[in-house]
C-alpha cells in the first residue's frame, strides 16, 4: 500500500466531446505542500470539482480514472461526501455571511447542539445551539493559525486578510480534515497577509494535513511548495519537487507549446509611428479584473495584444475605456483628451467595443440579427432613423439592406436578418457583434476574447477578419487570454499582472518570458533578468 | 446554417408563442359565450358590452407597455396616473367646461400634470431598482389614499360635483349633467345587424360599436406602436431587458425609465378620462385603489410578461379581459340562481394571473 | 494593543443613524402625542381602554410576522391566509354551535392544520416568486380572498347543502350570510371565550408587567457581570428600561392605593396576555435553536446556505407554515374579542394594518423582533384612535382624519419599504474607492 494521503490516477474528463482533462496522475503526501499551476483552461478548476464532488461534473457525465485516499479506492459524488472524506477546499470568492459572528461562520450548517424539552418530539432542528462550545472549537481552530481576533466578532468589516483565514478556520474546524485546496488563496491578499497566509501553511502541513496549492505566482511556489505540477490545454506536463527547479523552468513548461498558430509572414508592413491612444495611470473598478494603474501607448496601425492571467486586470483595460465600469486617469485618443465613464464618449470619439461577455453586454438576445447590428449606431449616431412628426423612428429598409451587407461581408450563417440573435451558433454571435461594432465605423477597435467559446475551425476565421480590418487601416487592440492567438497576430504583446503592466514582449519572444511576466516574476527583489 | 425552416404545425410551439394564459382564459370566453348562447342570452348585447368595456378600459391597459418595457415591471401604480387624470376632469369641470370642451380641456389639463408627476415618480422608481413592482403598488395606494384628502377639502364650487351641505367633493360626478357622459362613445356610433340591416348609425340594437371611444383608444395605441419603434423607445426596451448592453452603447437607464413612466403616468390619465366619459360617472375617493390590477391581469391575458409587452398584447387582453368578465355575469347569473359568482370568479382569475406571471420573473437570485 | 477589549468596542451605538433608522416610528410618536395635545373630548381612560381592548386583539398577528422577516421571505403579507383559515374554523364552530372554552379550544386545533396546509402553499408559491416575495403575497391576498369568497358563497349552500333557517346562513340557503354574530360565551359562543377566562383591574396588569421587565434588566446586568464577553447588553436601553418600569410600578401602586380614576380602565384579559407573552418568548427562543439558526443563515444569504448544505427552500417553507399558523390564531384571539364575524372583510385589512404596525415599531423588511412588534402595535393603534379627534381639531372633520389615516396607513409602508429598497442599493452600488 502506498503512503499517499491521495492518489489521482489517469483521471480525465470529457464536456461534450471536448476533452479538459487527458489522463492526470498526481500523488500527494502526508504533510506535503503540492503546488499545481497553469494558464487559464489548463484544467486546474476542473480538476479541483472532480476532486470536490461538484453536481457540474456528475450532471455531464462523470470523470474517467481513479481517486485514492489512503489507498482506498473513493466514490466523490458531492461536496458533502468530499467533506466526510477529509477534503476541503478554501475558495476564492468567500463564503462567508457578513452578518453573522466568526463562529457562526465557521460553524455554518454543523452547529452544535443540546436537546431539550421538545426536541424528542419535534426533531432535532429543534435543538438548541450550544452556544458556548462552538465559541470554544472556533477558539480552537483560530489559535491554530495564530490568530487572536475575538470569535463573536461580525465577519463585516474585517480586513480581506482576515476573511481569508476564517475561511481556512472554517475547514480546519471540521473534523478529520486530511486534505486542504487553496485557490489561489493570496491573490486578494496584501504582501503582509500572504506571509501570514504562506507561514499558516507551513504550520497546518507540519500537522500532517496535505496541501493542494493553486497558484500562478511562482515566487511563491518556489518559497513554499514542495512539489510543483504544471497543467497546460489539460494535460500533465510534468510533475517536479521544487528544489530540483526553478522558476524559468517552471514558465516555460507552464506556456511552451508543440503546436504553435501560424504567423503570417508581413514584413511590408509599416506601423505609423504616431500614436493613437495614449493612457497614463488608468484604475478600472471591474469586479474579478481590477485594474490598478496601467500606462500604454498604441500607436496608429498596429494590432497590439493585451495578455495575462484570469483575473489579474487585463480584461478591464478595455471595459474601463468604454465606461462600462468605473474608472478613473487619463486617457488621451487622436491627442484629445476622452471622457472616463461615459459610454456615449467614447463611440462618439471612434472607438468601438466588441466585448468578451458576448452574450451578457454584447447582444440583445431575444432581438433579429439586424436589430442588433443596428443598435449602436442608432442611438449614438442617429443611423438608420427617419423623422416623423417630432419622432426619429427606424428606417426598417435601411436596417435590412445594411444588415444583409453584413451578413454578406462577415460570413454570418443565418436564416435571414429577421433570425433571433439568440438561436445563431458561438462563432456567428460572435461576427453580430463585430458587425455591430463595425457599423460605427471606428477608428480603434477593442476586442476581447474574440474566439472565447468558438470551435477550431471558425477561430481562424475570426483571427483573419481582425486581420484584414487591421491591413484596411484599422488598429486594433485584441485582449485574449490565450496566448498562441495573440501570438499570431499582434505586433506586440502585453502581459498585465496583478493590475499594472508587467511588461512589453514581441510575438516571438521564448515562452519562459511570456510565462515569468504571466506570473509576476519579474518584478520581485532580487530577481535580475 | 442557410436554409429554409420547416414549415409544419408544431402545436407545441404555438402554444408557447401565444402564451399558456392567453389560450387558457380566451378559451374559457369562448366557452361561456356558447353558454350564453344555449341559455337564451342575446349574444350581440354581450358582444356589444365587450366592445364598450375594452374601448373604456384600453388605454389604461396600453398604459402597462411602457413600464413593462422599460424593466419596472407592469405599472401597479397606475392610481398615480389616474388621480392626475381625475384631478383635470374635476378642474375641467370647475372651470365651466361642458361636452366636447370639457373632454379635450381635460385631456389639455391632464397632460402636463402627468408629465410632471410622471417625472418625479420616475427617480422615485430609480432609487427603489429590483422591488419596482412593491412600491409601485403601495405608492399608488398612498397617492388614492392622500388625494381623499384633498376631494374632500377643496373650495370648488360647480354644483355638479359638490356635496349638498358641506364643502368637498361627492363620490361620485354625473358626467351626463355636464353633457359628458358618453360623448366620444356616441360619435359616429353606428351598430351591425341592427334595425336597419347590416350598418344602422346611431342605432340602438344589434352589435353597437363606439366608433369615437374605439378611435381614441386605436389613437392612443398607434403613438405608443410609434414611440417603441423610434429612437427613445428602441433605447427604452434595450435597456429594460438588458441593461449593461445598453449602457455600453451610451444609453442613459435612469432617464430612459424616467420617459417611460411619463408616458405611462400620462396613459393613466387619459385613459380614466375616456374611462369615466364612457362610465357615464367619474369616481373619486377610494375607487381607483385597486384600478391597476385589472390592466394587469388584462395585459398579461394578452400574451404580455413582467418584463416584455407589445401593443398587440393590450388589444388581446383587453378584449379577452373584458369579454370573460361581462359575458360571465348574465351566464352565471342563469346557471347559478341567487348567487353572485362573477365578482368571485373576477378575482380568482384575475389574481392567479398575476401570480403566474410573477412566478415567471427571472432573476430572483439565490 | 489597546485596553479597551474587543466586544466593548462592538458595544457602541451608532447615534448617528438612528434617527434615520427610526424616522417611522418618530412620526407615529410625534402624531400621537400631537393629538393629545389638539383633542379636549379624550381622557386618558378612554384612550388607555381602546388602547389596551387593541393591544390584546391584534398583538399575536402582529408577532406572527417576524419569523418570515427572519428567514429572509420579507413582509408576509400573505398572513391573510392564515386569517381566512381561522375563518374558516370558526365558520365550522359556530355552525354546529360548539362553543364556550373547550369550543374555543377545539377552534384552535381545528384551525392548525387548515391554515398549515395552506401555510405549505404559500411557502411553495413563495420559493416559485424568489426576489418578488412582498408583491406575491400582496396577490396571494386577493385570490386566495376570491377562493375563501368561492367556499363560502357557492360551494357552502350548493355543494355542501344547509338549512336556510340557520342563523349563519343567507335567507336562500345559498351562502354564509355578511355578518355572523359570535355568541357570548356565557350562552354557548365563542365571543370574549378566551377574554372572560380570567381578567384583573388594568393597573394590576401594568404592575406586574413592569416589575417582570425590572426583574428582566436586573438578570441582564447580573448575568452581565458573571460572564462579560458571552453576555453583552445595551446600557442605555436597559437604563431606560429599569426608570420606566420603576416610573409605571410607581403610578401604578399610586392609583391601585388611590383607586384614581385611572382605575376604571377596562380590565385585561390575562389569558390572552399569557398567550402573547408566550409567543413572544417562542419567537426568543426559536432563534436559539438550529431551526431558527437555518432561517437567520437562509435570511441573510441564501447561495451560501445552499451551498453549505442547509435545504432553503424548505427552511423557507418551514417558516411560512408558522407563520400562517400563528396567524389564524391570532384571528381567532381576534374575532372572539370583536364578538361578530364580518364573514367576507374582517381578514382583508388584517395583513397591511399587522405590516404596518411592525414597520412602525422599527422592524424592516430584513431586521424584525419582539420589541418591534410590540412597540409597534401600539403606537400603530395609538394613532388608529387619535385620528378622529386630530381630524376634527385640525380640520373640524372627523372624516378627514379617517381619510388621513388611512393614507399614514399606506404611507408607512411605502415609506419603510422605500427606504430600505433604497439605501440596500446604494450600498451594493459599485464606485471607486
Amino acid at each position: 500500500m502506498s503512503d499517499n494521503l491521495l492518489s489521482l490516477k489517469h483521471v480525465s474528463k470529457e464536456y461534450s466531446g471536448n476533452k479538459v482533462l487527458k489522463d492526470i496522475n498526481i500523488e500527494l503526501k502526508k504533510g506535503e505542500i503540492h503546488a499545481l499551476i497553469g494558464e487559464n483552461g489548463a484544467g486546474k478548476s476542473t480538476l479541483m470539482n472532480i476532486l470536490f464532488g461538484m453536481p457540474v461534473i456528475h450532471t455531464t457525465g462523470g470523470f474517467e480514472g481513479i481517486v485514492e485516499i489512503e489507498g482506498q479506492e473513493v466514490n466523490i459524488r458531492s461536496p458533502h461526501d468530499a467533506m466526510d472524506y477529509g477534503i476541503g477546499m478554501v475558495h476564492q470568492e468567500f463564503m462567508l455571511i457578513p452578518g453573522f459572528t466568526i463562529t457562526e461562520n465557521i460553524k455554518l450548517n454543523r452547529e452544535i447542539t443540546k436537546p431539550n424539552l421538545v426536541s424528542p418530539v419535534f426533531g432535532k432542528r429543534l435543538e438548541t445551539l450550544n452556544v458556548k462550545q462552538m465559541n470554544e472549537d472556533t477558539r480552537k481552530a483560530l489559535d491554530t493559525l495564530d490568530m487572536n481576533i475575538d470569535e463573536f466578532l461580525p465577519v463585516a468589516g474585517l480586513p480581506v486578510g482576515h476573511m481569508q483565514f476564517i475561511e481556512i478556520a472554517r475547514e480546519i474546524d471540521k473534523t478529520g480534515i486530511k486534505i486542504l485546496v487553496f485557490d489561489e488563496p493570496t491573490a486578494v491578499l496584501a504582501e503582509s497577509e500572504a506571509k501570514n497566509l504562506l507561514n499558516a501553511i507551513r504550520k497546518l502541513s507540519r500537522k500532517g494535513i496535505g496541501i493542494i496549492f493553486i497558484s500562478h505566482r511562482l515566487d511563491e511556489i518556489i518559497d513554499v511548495a514542495d512539489t510543483v505540477t504544471v497543467l497546460r490545454d489539460g494535460e500533465h506536463v510534468v510533475t517536479k519537487n521544487v528544489k530540483d527547479t526553478n522558476k524559468y523552468e517552471i514558465a516555460q513548461l507552464m506556456v511552451g507549446r508543440k503546436i504553435n498558430i501560424e504567423r503570417v509572414d508581413e514584413s511590408n508592413k509599416s506601423i505609423v509611428d504616431e500614436t493613437i491612444l495614449n493612457i497614463e495611470d488608468l484604475v478600472v473598478e471591474m469586479p474579478g479584473e481590477r485594474v490598478k494603474g496601467i500606462d500604454l501607448s498604441v500607436k496608429k496601425g498596429e494590432i497590439v495584444g493585451i495578455g495575462g492571467l484570469a483575473g489579474q486586470g487585463k480584461l478591464g483595460l478595455a471595459n474601463g475605456i468604454m465606461g462600462v465600469f468605473p474608472a478613473k486617469g487619463k486617457v488621451e485618443f487622436e491627442s484629445k483628451k476622452l471622457t472616463l465613464n461615459d459610454p456615449k464618449a467614447a463611440i462618439k470619439s471612434g472607438l468601438a467595443f466588441v466585448s468578451e461577455d458576448r452574450k451578457g453586454i454584447g447582444l440583445l438576445l431575444e432581438e433579429s440579427i439586424e436589430s442588433n447590428i443596428a443598435f449602436s449606431a442608432m442611438q449614438i449616431n442617429n443611423d438608420f432613423t427617419n423623422n416623423f412628426a417630432g419622432m426619429r423612428l427606424k428606417d426598417s429598409a435601411k436596417i435590412r439592406s445594411h444588415a444583409v451587407k453584413m451578413i454578406k461581408d462577415l460570413d454570418i450563417r443565418c436564416t435571414s436578418p429577421m433570425q433571433i440573435v439568440g438561436s445563431l451558433s458561438g462563432g456567428n454571435q460572435q461576427k453580430v457583434c463585430v458587425a455591430r461594432a463595425l457599423t460605427l465605423n471606428p477608428t480603434l477597435l477593442l476586442v476581447s476574447e474574440p474566439t472565447r467559446g468558438i470551435d477550431i475551425g471558425a477561430k481562424k476565421l475570426v483571427l483573419d477578419l481582425l486581420k484584414q480590418l487591421n491591413s484596411e487601416g484599422m488598429t486594433i487592440v485584441m485582449t485574449s487570454s490565450e496566448l498562441a492567438e495573440l501570438r499570431s497576430i499582434c505586433d506586440r504583446i502585453v502581459i498585465i499582472c496583478e493590475g499594472k503592466v508587467e511588461g512589453v514582449l514581441p510575438p516571438d519572444a521564448p515562452d519562459a518570458e511570456f510565462g515569468l511576466m504571466m506570473s509576476g516574476s519579474k518584478h520581485t527583489e532580487g530577481s535580475e533578468v | 446554417m442557410v436554409g429554409i425552416e420547416e414549415k409544419g404545425i408544431n402545436y407545441k410551439d404555438m402554444v408557447k408563442k401565444i402564451g399558456f394564459p392567453t389560450i387558457f382564459i380566451g378559451g374559457f370566453w369562448i366557452l361561456i359565450l356558447i353558454a350564453g348562447g344555449f341559455l337564451g342570452i342575446s349574444i350581440a348585447t354581450l358582444i356589444s358590452d365587450t366592445i364598450k368595456r375594452a374601448g373604456m378600459n384600453g388605454i389604461l391597459v396600453l398604459a402597462m407597455v411602457p413600464s413593462i418595457q422599460s424593466g419596472t415591471g407592469p405599472n401597479f401604480a397606475l392610481p398615480v396616473g389616474i388621480e392626475c387624470g381625475l384631478f383635470a376632469l374635476v378642474c375641467a369641470i370647475e372651470f365651466g367646461f361642458t361636452g366636447w370642451a370639457w373632454l379635450f380641456a381635460s385631456i389639455a389639463f391632464a397632460i402636463p400634470l402627468a408629465v410632471i408627476v410622471g417625472y418625479f415618480y420616475g427617480k422615485l422608481l430609480n432609487a427603489v431598482k429590483g422591488s419596482e413592482m412593491t412600491i409601485a403598488t403601495y405608492t399608488g395606494f398612498s397617492v388614492v389614499a392622500f388625494m381623499c384628502l384633498p376631494w374632500l377639502m377643496i373650495p370648488f364650487k360647480n354644483k355638479n360635483m359638490g356635496w349638498f351641505i358641506g364643502k368637498g367633493l361627492r363620490e361620485t360626478i354625473q358626467l351626463d349633467a355636464i353633457k359628458g357622459a358618453q360623448k366620444l362613445n356616441d360619435f359616429l356610433r353606428f351598430s351591425l345587424f341592427g334595425e336597419n340591416g347590416f350598418i344602422t348609425f346611431g342605432g340602438e340594437k344589434g352589435i353597437i360599436i363606439p366608433t369615437g371611444m374605439l378611435l381614441m383608444f386605436f389613437l392612443c395605441c398607434v403613438i405608443v406602436w410609434l414611440y417603441f419603434r423610434s429612437k427613445s423607445g428602441i433605447a427604452i426596451s434595450a435597456g429594460g431587458i438588458n441593461p449593461m448592453f445598453a449602457k455600453s452603447s451610451g444609453i442613459d437607464i435612469d432617464k430612459c425609465r424616467i420617459k417611460a413612466n411619463i408616458l405611462s403616468t400620462i396613459m393613466g390619465a387619459i385613459g380614466i378620462i375616456v374611462y369615466s366619459q364612457g362610465y357615464g360617472y367619474a369616481q373619486l375617493y377610494t375607487a381607483p385603489l385597486n384600478m391597476a390590477f385589472p390592466a394587469v391581469a388584462a395585459i398579461l391575458i394578452g400574451g404580455a410578461t413582467a418584463s416584455r409587452a407589445k401593443v398587440s398584447h393590450v388589444i388581446i387582453g383587453v378584449i379577452i379581459y373584458q369579454g370573460l368578465f361581462t359575458s360571465a355575469l348574465p351566464v352565471a347569473n342563469i346557471l347559478f340562481e341567487g348567487t353572485d359568482l362573477s365578482e368571485t370568479l373576477r378575482m380568482i382569475i384575475q389574481n392567479g394571473i398575476i401570480l403566474y406571471a410573477l412566478t415567471q420573473v427571472k432573476g430572483g437570485d439565490k | 494593543m489597546n485596553s479597551v477589549k474587543t466586544y466593548q468596542r462592538l458595544d457602541t451605538t451608532k447615534t448617528s443613524t438612528w434617527a434615520a433608522d427610526n424616522i417611522v416610528s418618530l412620526i407615529f410618536v410625534a402624531f400621537t402625542i400631537f393629538g393629545f395635545i389638539v383633542s379636549d373630548g379624550v381622557t386618558m381612560n378612554y384612550f388607555l381602554t381602546e388602547l389596551s381592548s387593541r393591544f390584546f386583539r391584534n398583538t399575536f398577528l402582529v408577532l406572527s410576522l417576524i419569523i418570515p422577516v427572519v428567514a429572509g421571505i420579507g413582509l408576509n403579507f400573505g398572513i391573510v391566509v392564515g386569517a381566512m383559515s381561522a375563518q374558516i374554523a370558526i365558520a365550522f364552530m359556530r355552525y354546529f354551535e360548539f362553543g364556550g372554552v373547550l369550543g374555543l379550544a377545539f377552534t384552535f386545533l381545528l384551525a392548525l392544520p387548515i391554515a398549515g396546509l395552506f401555510g405549505y402553499f404559500t411557502g411553495v408559491l413563495y420559493n416559485k416568486t424568489r426576489g418578488q416575495e412582498m408583491i406575491a403575497s400582496l396577490m396571494v391576498c386577493y385570490f386566495a380572498n376570491g377562493l375563501y369568497q368561492f367556499l363560502f358563497l357557492f360551494v357552502v349552500g350548493v355543494i355542501i347543502k344547509v338549512p336556510k333557517t340557520h342563523p349563519m346562513i343567507k335567507p336562500d340557503g345559498i351562502g354564509v350570510r355578511m355578518t355572523v354574530d359570535l355568541v357570548p360565551v356565557e350562552d354557548g359562543g365563542l365571543k370574549y371565550a378566551l377574554d372572560k377566562i380570567y381578567e384583573i383591574p388594568f393597573m394590576w396588569a401594568i404592575l406586574i408587567v413592569f416589575a417582570c421587565i425590572l426583574l428582566l434588566q436586573l438578570w441582564k446586568i447580573y448575568r452581565n457581570k458573571n460572564n462579560p464577553a458571552l453576555y453583552r447588553y445595551n446600557k442605555t436601553t436597559v437604563l431606560i428600561n429599569i426608570i420606566l418600569s420603576i416610573a409605571m410600578i410607581a403610578i401604578s401602586i399610586y392609583s391601585i392605593l388611590k383607586n384614581s380614576s385611572l382605575m376604571m380602565v377596562r380590565k385585561v384579559p390575562v389569558v390572552t396576555g399569557l398567550l402573547i407573552v408566550a409567543l413572544c418568548i417562542f419567537n426568543e427562543l426559536i432563534l436559539k435553536t438550529k431551526l431558527g439558526q437555518d432561517f437567520r443563515s437562509v435570511g441573510q444569504s441564501q447561495h451560501i446556505a445552499e451551498v453549505s448544505g442547509i435545504n432553503v427552500d424548505k427552511t423557507r417553507i418551514i417558516a411560512t407554515i408558522m407563520s400562517t399558523v400563528f396567524a389564524s390564531w391570532g384571528q381567532i384571539m381576534y374575532l372572539q374579542n370583536m364578538g361578530t364575524l364580518n364573514t367576507y372583510g374582517a381578514h382583508t385589512q388584517i395583513g397591511m394594518f399587522s405590516v404596518a404596525a411592525l414597520l412602525v415599531g422599527g422592524a424592516s423588511t430584513q431586521k424584525a423582533g419582539v420589541k418591534h412588534a410590540i412597540v409597534g402595535t401600539l403606537l400603530f393603534n395609538s394613532m388608529f384612535i387619535m385620528s378622529p379627534e386630530v381630524g376634527i381639531s385640525l380640520f373640524g372633520n372627523a372624516l378627514l382624519g379617517e381619510y388621513f389615516r388611512t393614507f399614514m396607513v399606506y404611507g408607512v409602508i411605502g415609506l419603510a419599504l422605500g427606504l430600505h429598497v433604497w439605501r440596500a442599493n446604494k450600498k451594493g452600488k459599485i464606485t471607486l474607492n
